[in-house]
């Protein structure tokens, strides 16, 4: 078991999944990281899951494109070529929002994809990482790092105990790349 | 955070009891409305008797939008199949339930106002449709076909029984799930609640437009309806989160969490800015066209008493809840929703009086004994007929085919 980087328990049932992440816990087992077909209420609290950064990269992004939308509008309609449209003035505040505002929701909108791929590793052409292909699918993986937790014996105690219905010792973090 | 917990001991059969300073306190408040609008009415000053009428207009029409939006609220949880309002529903019922009572009340104030010409005499006066008058009024008498004395009245009693109908029926069934369970009554409500949502849709514009737009009627935008709709459903929202809020301080409903709450904030601080971008659309086509008989609407609005009260307006219905409300926690602690909720209860007030006054008392509008009594009269009259209401029943749908999921509920 000294090459194994990660055990990995796989549960087909999500009530098991919980009640085993609750027994680790108990015995201060750390959970890597837990990875299931679908959203499980309740999991981030239970495993301690800091809030999303990604509203701050909204916000800068967002910042980004009222600055853009902005520039472009007075560029055009005041640096450049101003026109006399209904006698109005050319830097005529009520003008200018619209446009700031869809510049500034497009920005926000396509630099929180692009965090988001970046961070996730998702960006097309890029070979996912994934420690269990089935926990796209129907099981419920609790990962946990081998080299943290030494006792491997109480670890798979646990899992089995608790309903996994298979324990994985894995060599390689991510099985996607094989 | 508890596990993944399938047994819970909330009291199902819970009740709430309406009495004590609540009751006395809205009863005190209806009086201080009866005075008020007497005080208005018999003065024997012409303006304040029309400024009267102004006030019980806006404020007749504020409590039937809200107990209107109650309706919808239900309405729309049974169409999105929402799990998460399942364990509150009780309250935008409650609000439903007395839609009829609003809608009576607010018949009577624009059948007297529009035949005492107090109100909508723009294009309700003597002669303005007749070509040999010297007060005929082309534009007026262009339409008439539309605004006239039967058809408006026959609209307003359509209109308003429609949702009351479909209000009554959506709340009978919900309690009759209590005592029966099972799915019938879900189903029924589902369909009525989508046939109720098609009528609403169509016919909420066209109501704002008689009840509110109409006040002058030279003017129009086709943007009315939905700006009506927006202020509607915010202030309907803001209502739903104060009740809550409230029964929450006095022990009842611990079903509700901070989870659910967060929703309601989500929606009052989205619906905010749909009320922002709303306002604007219609604000800045007639800036930028610049004819004469649509900008009149603003010019009058831009006059010195009302000015500070425009800016108001948009600082208290669209900063303030974006500011306050952007953040996650704020959503999500009792007191930061409850003041959001008031505030914008107060700006939606706002909203109404910069609508109604300048087309009514234009630059005889005042803030004062009428303004303040009425409004208190009304949130009076609200409070005990709400409470009351939902004292007559279970505080929680406890046959709600989600309620449980409702129960689990997180984000």
């Amino acid at each position: 078991m000294g090459n194994t980087k990660y055990i990995l328990g796989s549960f087909a049932d999500p009530d098991d999944m919980m009640h085993g992440i609750d027994k680790l816990q108990k015995n201060n087992v750390s959970i890597y990281d837990c990875f299931t077909p679908m959203p499980i209420h309740g999991i981030e609290a239970k495993l301690g899951v800091k809030p999303s950064r990604l509203p701050i990269a909204a916000f800068c992004f967002g910042a980004l494109g009222t600055l853009l939308g902005f520039s472009l509008l007075y560029y055009t309609m005041v640096h450049d070529w101003p026109m006399n449209i209904g006698g109005k003035p050319s830097f005529a505040i009520p003008n200018f929002v619209p446009v700031t505002f869809e510049v500034t929701i497009l920005i926000c909108a396509l630099g929180m994809v692009a965090t988001f791929f970046y961070r996730n590793h998702l960006f097309p052409g890029r070979t996912p990482r994934v420690m269990d292909l089935r926990a796209t699918d129907d099981r419920f993986i609790i990962a946990i790092d081998a080299h943290e937790n030494t006792d491997h014996a109480l670890i798979d105690t646990i899992l089995k105990e608790t309903g996994a219905v298979e324990v994985k010792y894995n060599d390689r973090k991510y099985v996607s790349y094989e | 955070m508890g596990t993944h917990n399938h047994h819970h001991d909330y009291n199902f059969n819970e009740r709430y009891e309406f009495a004590g300073k609540a009751k006395t306190f809205s009863i005190i408040a209806i009086v201080v409305g009866i005075a008020a609008v007497a005080y208005g009415m018999l003065m024997g000053d012409h303006i304040l008797v029309e400024r009267t009428y102004a006030n019980l207009l806006l404020m007749g029409y504020y409590f039937t939008c809200v107990c209107a939006a109650g309706a919808f609220f239900v309405a729309l949880q049974y169409v999105t199949q929402s799990a998460w309002s399942a364990g509150l529903v009780r309250i935008p019922q409650a609000m439903a339930g007395i839609l009829p009572i609003a809608s009576i009340i607010l018949l009577v104030i624009v059948g007297l106002g529009l035949s005492t010409h107090n109100l909508y005499h723009h294009w309700y006066a003597e002669g303005l449709t007749d070509p040999n008058s010297p007060n005929y009024d082309s534009i007026i008498a262009g339409k008439s076909w539309y605004l006239n004395f039967s058809g408006f009245l026959s609209r307003q009693v359509i209109f308003m029984g429609l949702y009351s109908i479909f209000a009554i029926i959506l709340a009978k069934l919900s309690y009759k799930e209590d005592l029966e369970g099972g799915l019938n009554s879900y189903k029924k409500s589902f369909k009525l609640s989508a046939i109720f949502l098609v009528i609403f849709g169509f016919t909420t514009p066209i109501w704002s437009f008689d009840t509110i737009m109409s006040l002058e009627a030279h003017w129009f935008s086709t943007m009315f309806g939905w700006y009506n709709f927006a202020a509607m459903w915010v202030s309907g929202l803001c209502v739903i989160t104060i009740v809550l809020i409230v029964l929450k301080k006095a022990g009842y409903m611990s079903w509700v969490n901070e989870n659910h709450l967060h929703d309601l904030g989500k929606l009052i601080f989205g619906f905010s800015i749909f009320w922002t971008y709303v306002w604007f659309a219609q604000f800045i086509l007639i800036w930028y066209a610049n004819m004469p008989e649509e900008t009149v609407y603003f010019y009058k609005r831009w006059e010195p008493e009302y000015k500070p009260w425009f800016w108001l307006n948009i600082i208290i219905n669209f900063l303030a809840p974006l500011l306050l409300l952007v953040d996650r926690d704020a959503k999500r602690k009792q007191n930061a929703m409850l003041f959001v909720a008031i505030l914008l209860l107060a700006g939606h007030w706002l909203d109404y009086y910069i609508m109604i006054m300048p087309g009514t008392v234009e630059s005889h509008r005042g803030f004062g004994i009428v303004e303040i009594g009425t409004a208190l009269g009304f949130v009076g009259l609200f409070t005990f007929l709400v409470m009351s209401k939902l004292s007559k029943q279970g505080l929680v749908a406890k046959n709600h085919p989600f309620l449980d999921e409702s129960l689990h509920h997180q984000i």
